[in-house]
């Protein structure tokens, strides 16, 4: 069984359908793109996902469990995270302090008045591990606020791998990035993929990030599905070549 | 050294709340004062514990800190009249009226949060106001007194002994203010930092936010409570105003004032708010406007506070 189904879901916003009809099967272990132009629905078919909206109609099933109307901190406890287009950290919080409330969110201990010594050593242990993970070590008592866009990405990242997910949704990981930081955020996504063995679902512009490291590529154009397949059908797909050029010309 | 000056902090707020007694007639004060500018200073650290360290705004807490007062009163002058009694059935009535109306508010944000709070605030304000066979209405809950404190082995005289008064009250401040920095440390209080910092990111952490700050709400109302019995004890006498809305801003002007990211920033607020009106309104009515305008300017220019001024300096 997939690790995630989304059936025939769509979300109307009043009048305007943002996502008309749209199913997705993930593998558990695959690296699957979405991409699309510009109000595709893309975003808001992430946000149905990860329960930032209900569906108006549909089901989405992750796990075996039905999730469509689940609050987004119940389907983060059963193993789904996700990073946002907009970098969302804790501006004001150190890098470490930024991981750290993660990683006690994840460890169960959210509502824990005290740690006891073998407790806070774990936590502290898989901090520095996090920060090693995302190449922060330099930064990590630095308030991620003050940090470049891609380090405060990578931050973000590991904040969401903090939450030991399952699945991993990453709305686009590269928007805004220079080169350089591009290729770090993409090496990094590939290692997490490739050694960590994790399910990842991200949405992207940059077609080079995407053809690098998607297994399958789902389309999407003005909130329904175009097309699904590996990298080299996708390229070659005629449908697909006219939503872009389309939109291009 | 972050690490050095914030220690040295402080020793600095403990030797000067210890010694206060003495040297306060010296500077041409009396001792009621720091009684009174340390029982503002806890109500204002709880409403910290909500404004500066989960990022919510109360313009309601002087119900919860009246609530306490009246509970103290009630209870000393109708049911038992023994100080730790009547301060346990003040914290009590806060605290429950706190829990019960905080799933109420705890979803909403920003000004709805506030105007609610306010809205609260004013329902137990007019309750005290208008309930003239309990509460002695606009009159207030008089002819009773704080009780000595009878450890068995020996006897605290807080009643007529005004320096024991204030270092019971300083033990009580010292109690709470050491569970709030203890809290604010803990895994649960790094959840409310999250919280102010971005609601979005801790919500998509799996923090059932809405829940959270029911639990900081409840927690800063508890304290701010525990304030309340003693400012009962300190006056002993509570009337209306112990709960109306303009004694919750007072609780707001003194944590901005006094820097609302610090942890002694409340306590600064507090003695800067109480001895101003002191001085001031001993020359003119008006003394309001004066503490307006320090207020306002304070805002403007530093809005992290008094504290948040020192802090800047130092780190320069």
């Amino acid at each position: 069984m997939s690790l995630l189904q989304v059936q025939n879901v769509s979300k109307h916003f009043g009048s305007l359908i943002a996502v008309n009809n749209v199913s997705m099967n993930v593998e558990a272990g695959e690296l699957r793109a979405i991409i699309g132009p510009n109000g595709a629905g893309k975003t808001t078919f992430f946000n149905l996902i990860t329960g930032f909206f209900s569906p108006t109609s549909g089901r989405i099933v992750f796990d075996g469990h039905d999730i469509s109307n689940l609050l987004p901190a119940r389907r983060v406890w059963l193993g789904m995270a996700r990073t946002f287009q907009v970098t969302e950290v804790f501006p004001e919080l150190s890098v470490r302090e930024n991981l750290r409330i993660s990683v006690e969110v994840a460890s169960g201990l959210r509502l824990r008045a005290w740690l006891s010594h073998t407790d806070d050593d774990k936590i502290r242990s898989r901090v520095s591990e996090l920060i090693d993970m995302g190449s922060l070590g330099g930064k990590a008592d630095r308030q991620v606020g003050e940090l470049s866009h891609g380090d405060q990405r990578a931050t973000e990242i590991m904040m969401a791998l903090a939450l030991n997910p399952r699945l991993l949704l990453l709305d686009e990981p590269t928007a805004g990035m220079g080169d350089q930081e591009t290729y770090d955020i993409t090496q990094l996504i590939s290692r997490l993929h490739k050694n960590g063995k994790l399910t990842i679902v991200l949405i992207e512009h940059d077609m080079r990030v995407v053809f690098h490291l998607a297994d399958r590529i789902m389309v999407l154009d003005q909130g329904k599905f175009l097309a699904e397949g590996t990298p080299p059908e996708i390229a070659a797909n005629k449908a697909v070549q006219t939503a872009y050029l389309g939109q291009a010309a | 050294m972050p690490k050095f000056d914030k220690r040295a902090g402080d020793i600095l707020v403990w030797a000067l709340l210890l010694s206060a007694p003495f040297w306060l007639p010296t500077v041409g004060s009396y001792v009621e004062l720091g009684t009174r500018v340390v029982i503002y200073a806890l109500a204002a650290m709880a409403l910290n514990f909500l404004l500066g360290y989960t990022g919510v705004l109360s313009f309601g807490h002087a119900a919860y800190f009246g609530l306490g007062a009246y509970g103290t009163a009630l209870t000393m002058k109708y049911v038992y009249p023994s100080t730790p009694v009547g301060m346990l059935a003040g914290i009590v009535l806060g605290t429950v009226a706190a829990a019960l109306i905080g799933p109420m508010i705890a979803r909403l944000r920003g000004v709805y949060f506030a105007m609610c709070t306010i809205a609260f605030g004013q329902v137990f304000y007019f309750i005290a106001f208008q309930w003239f066979s309990l509460t002695g209405g606009d009159d207030g809950v008089s002819a009773w007194h704080r009780a000595p404190l009878d450890f068995g082995f020996a006897t605290l005289d807080i009643l007529n002994n005004n320096k024991a008064f204030y270092y019971f009250v300083v033990a009580i401040f010292a109690l709470c203010a050491a569970a709030m920095a203890f809290l604010l440390r803990s895994p649960f209080g790094r959840t409310l930092l999250a919280i102010r910092e971005n609601e979005r990111r801790a919500r998509f952490l799996g923090i059932p936010v809405d829940w959270h700050i029911w639990m900081s709400w409840v927690v800063s109302c508890f304290f701010v409570s525990v304030a309340g019995t003693l400012f009962a004890l300190m006056n002993d006498f509570v009337d209306p105003r112990a709960l109306r809305w303009d004694q919750s801003g007072n609780f707001v002007i003194m944590a901005v004032l006094g820097g609302m990211r610090s942890f002694w920033g409340p306590l600064i607020g507090s003695a800067i708010f109480l001895v101003l009106q002191d001085y001031i309104s001993s020359e003119t009515e008006n003394w309001m406007s004066f503490i307006g305008l320090f207020f306002v300017l304070v805002v403007l220019f530093f809005p992290r506070g008094v504290l948040g001024i020192i802090r800047r300096k130092a780190a320069s």
